[in-house]
């Protein structure tokens, strides 16, 4: 039963990071109809870019305290992934609007590998250990279920974060604007929409989450490296297509279904293959559910918002 | 042949049938003047071979079809280790190649059925994704299948691969033809890799100009026009895919043999990237395209290894970024910048076999898609 309580406890951590990233993906796919494979990368350069910024403020100023040093680094890697979403969008994406669909996907991945190349000339090949600022003492509210102070916080950011987003999403100007772009370009050109800023708009809000969520995932494990965005984004992506690609609600309940199935999986996974299988295959379970969604339910929990031609 | 003969400047234009001369006496006198350099320029002629093999497959995905296939790597995975589970110490099992081929070819065209037959009825940017997670999935088992029974031999990977066999030829040793001449046996595998890849372009030539190829590329410019003049989208998607993957398969048993050692290291997501980038380099749906695009992109690696260090180190006094380096942004940025300027590559398709918008690669204004 602890073992039980203990993985959904993990699980709901895991599967808010999971949330804000699908996020990302699935407001893109909504509008654009793209895959932004580099979405993921752009989590890990805010990891990455928020770890230096870390680490300048303490040599610069050791006395700040450890919130102080989170903000320092949340403040500098989100404009700078803000920045990085609409460059990548202006340069790379926005002239291939018209193209074949193989094309932006080609470039989406270009772009990923792109990122990952780049990260890896600044930082290095090798892992770097992200200071753990937010206490990660375990406590146990119940009997042999251990929580950390920082999943805590990880939970209530997103959970905040993902509340803001759907109130901007329904209820501001913009967020009108945003969902009737998705629903047709021209017509929302037609209608006043300026298509193009409200793209790069899209662009840029998926990109702070993902900086957001890079800095989650490495105060959570304590390590940031140049192609931890690779996975994650790959599961990212899972929850949106789980929870109906194109709906923004479909993307936070996929990243939490997502990331129990996860982790109780991996839980469990030893006790269910009578040993053959160990929790080194964790991350097959995302793979799994990818599969089962596709061949039962390819419009997602929650459907699509836009259905599109087979 | 003819459309490598086309690719040469001037010649294949003005002079078809020289042209052709000109590119059997390389073919053929490619390792010679390889052997000239050194053997290490053997070994990357070697393997340029399996990248063009590599390369054709994932065209017929890619470039045919207009499926974009991230996983491909994984296809090259299941023909290796086939070999390594059918010819080597590894089980014990010693069955001659041509038994072993085309099980690896066998299997990977499986796995390609697998694979597609849930998704290619769906649109075709699931297809990205889900052989995007294939490819990862391989590589876990690969990994980690070593426990509790030792299936895969994990992150060290099967040892001592049994060499391609011919009537008893044992292709991998060198044969020493006087005491002091001997032929190196990187050359016979040049020749054989050469057979495969002449074998597989005419077959995919001649699929390319077949109702099925027509086909592909029906679906590829407008699914559902294709749709509407009765083509069976999803079987011939299903086809292109699994053949593809069947490519993936033969040039995955050829590289074991080859490397007489396989592990799961070579195939990572990077080696699909590289090898999406030859075809998109090369001009998609170009047989032409496609095997230069192959060669310039594995010979440059190795020519960066060569002559990237001192050239910065004359240009700028140190070295700014070291060859591994140099070559994924290479790569990276083949992707990006033959889409953004060139979309049908550096060769282009015939316009016969390819949408003719593509052909023009002036930029497209922006503006909302219908």
């Amino acid at each position: 039963m602890e073992t039980l309580l203990q993985q959904i406890v993990n699980g709901l951590v895991v599967g808010s990071v999971y949330s804000l990233v699908a996020l990302g993906y699935t407001m893109v796919y909504g509008i654009l109809g793209l895959i932004n494979f580099a979405h993921g990368d752009v989590m890990m350069i805010g990891a990455l870019v928020a770890l230096q910024a870390i680490l300048f403020a303490q040599k610069m100023w050791p006395s700040l305290g450890p919130l102080a040093l989170v903000g320092i680094g949340l403040v500098v890697s989100i404009p700078t992934c803000m920045l990085l979403g609409y460059v990548v969008e202006r340069t790379a994406y926005r002239r291939l609007r018209n193209a074949p669909r193989l094309a932006p996907l080609i470039t989406a991945i270009g772009v990923s590998f792109l990122l990952q190349t780049l990260a890896m000339i600044i930082w290095g090949r090798g892992y770097h250990s992200f200071p753990q600022l937010i206490s990660t003492v375990p406590m146990q509210p119940i009997e042999g279920v251990f929580v950390t102070p920082v999943q805590i916080t990880t939970l209530l950011v997103s959970a905040g974060l993902m509340a803001a987003l759907l109130l901007v999403v329904n209820k501001t100007p913009l967020g009108r604007a945003m969902r009737a772009t998705a629903e047709n370009h021209r017509v929302a050109s037609l209608m006043g929409v300026d298509a193009n800023k409200i793209i790069a708009i899209t662009f840029i809000i998926g990109s702070a989450l993902a900086a957001i969520a890079g800095v989650m995932v490495a105060s959570n494990y304590g390590i940031a490296h140049y192609t931890m965005g690779f996975l994650p984004g790959l599961k990212a992506f899972t929850a949106a297509v789980l929870g109906g690609i194109g709906n923004i609600g479909g993307a936070m309940l996929g990243g939490i279904v997502l990331g129990l199935v996860e982790s109780i999986g991996a839980g469990y996974i030893e006790t269910w293959s009578f040993g053959f299988l160990n929790s080194s295959y964790q991350d097959i379970f995302a793979f799994i559910i990818l599969g089962a969604v596709l061949i039962f339910r390819p419009t997602g929990l929650l459907g699509e918002r836009v259905a599109d031609r087979a | 042949m003819n459309e490598l003969a086309a690719v040469i400047p001037w010649l294949g234009t003005h002079k078809p049938r020289a042209a052709r001369w000109v590119v059997i006496v390389l073919m053929i006198t490619a390792p010679l003047i390889a052997a000239f350099f050194g053997r290490t320029w053997m070994r990357v002629l070697d393997f340029a071979l399996l990248y063009v093999m590599l390369a054709l497959g994932l065209n017929l995905v890619v470039g045919f079809a207009g499926l974009l296939d991230l996983g491909y790597i994984a296809f090259y995975a299941v023909g290796a280790y086939t070999w390594a589970f059918l010819a080597s110490p590894h089980f014990g099992l010693h069955l001659p190649f041509w038994i072993v081929l085309p099980a690896g070819a066998a299997f990977a065209a499986l796995a390609g059925l697998i694979l597609g037959t849930p998704v290619l009825r769906l649109r075709g940017d699931y297809l990205a994704i889900v052989t995007l997670g294939f490819g990862e999935i391989v590589r876990i088992f690969m990994n980690n299948l070593n426990y509790p029974v030792n299936i895969t031999n994990g992150p060290q990977g099967i040892n001592a691969l049994d060499p391609i066999i011919i009537f008893g030829w044992d292709i991998s040793r060198n044969w020493q033809v006087t005491d002091n001449l001997s032929v190196n046996s990187l050359f016979f595998y040049y020749y054989a890799f050469l057979a495969c890849v002449i074998g597989s372009v005419i077959f995919i030539q001649r699929m390319q100009v077949s109702r099925m190829g027509r086909a592909w590329a029906a679906i590829r410019d407008d699914d559902l026009a294709a749709k509407a003049i009765g083509i069976n989208v999803r079987n011939v998607k299903l086809l292109a895919f699994s053949l593809g993957a069947t490519f993936g398969g033969v040039a995955g048993g050829l590289f074991g043999a080859f490397q007489g050692f396989v592990s799961p290291e070579s195939f990572s997501l990077m080696e699909s990237i590289m090898v999406l980038a030859m075809v998109v380099f090369g001009g998609m749906g170009n047989l032409g395209g496609v095997i230069v695009g192959a060669l310039i992109l594995s010979f440059l690696p190795e020519v960066l290894r060569h002559h990237a260090v001192p050239l910065q180190q004359a240009v700028f006094g140190t070295v700014i970024l070291d060859p591994e380096v140099l070559r994924l942004l290479i790569y990276a940025l083949a992707l990006i910048l033959m889409m953004a300027l060139r979309p049908a590559g550096l060769i282009p398709a015939h316009s016969r076999y390819s949408r003719p918008e593509l052909l023009k690669a002036e930029p497209v204004p922006a503006e909302g898609r219908a």
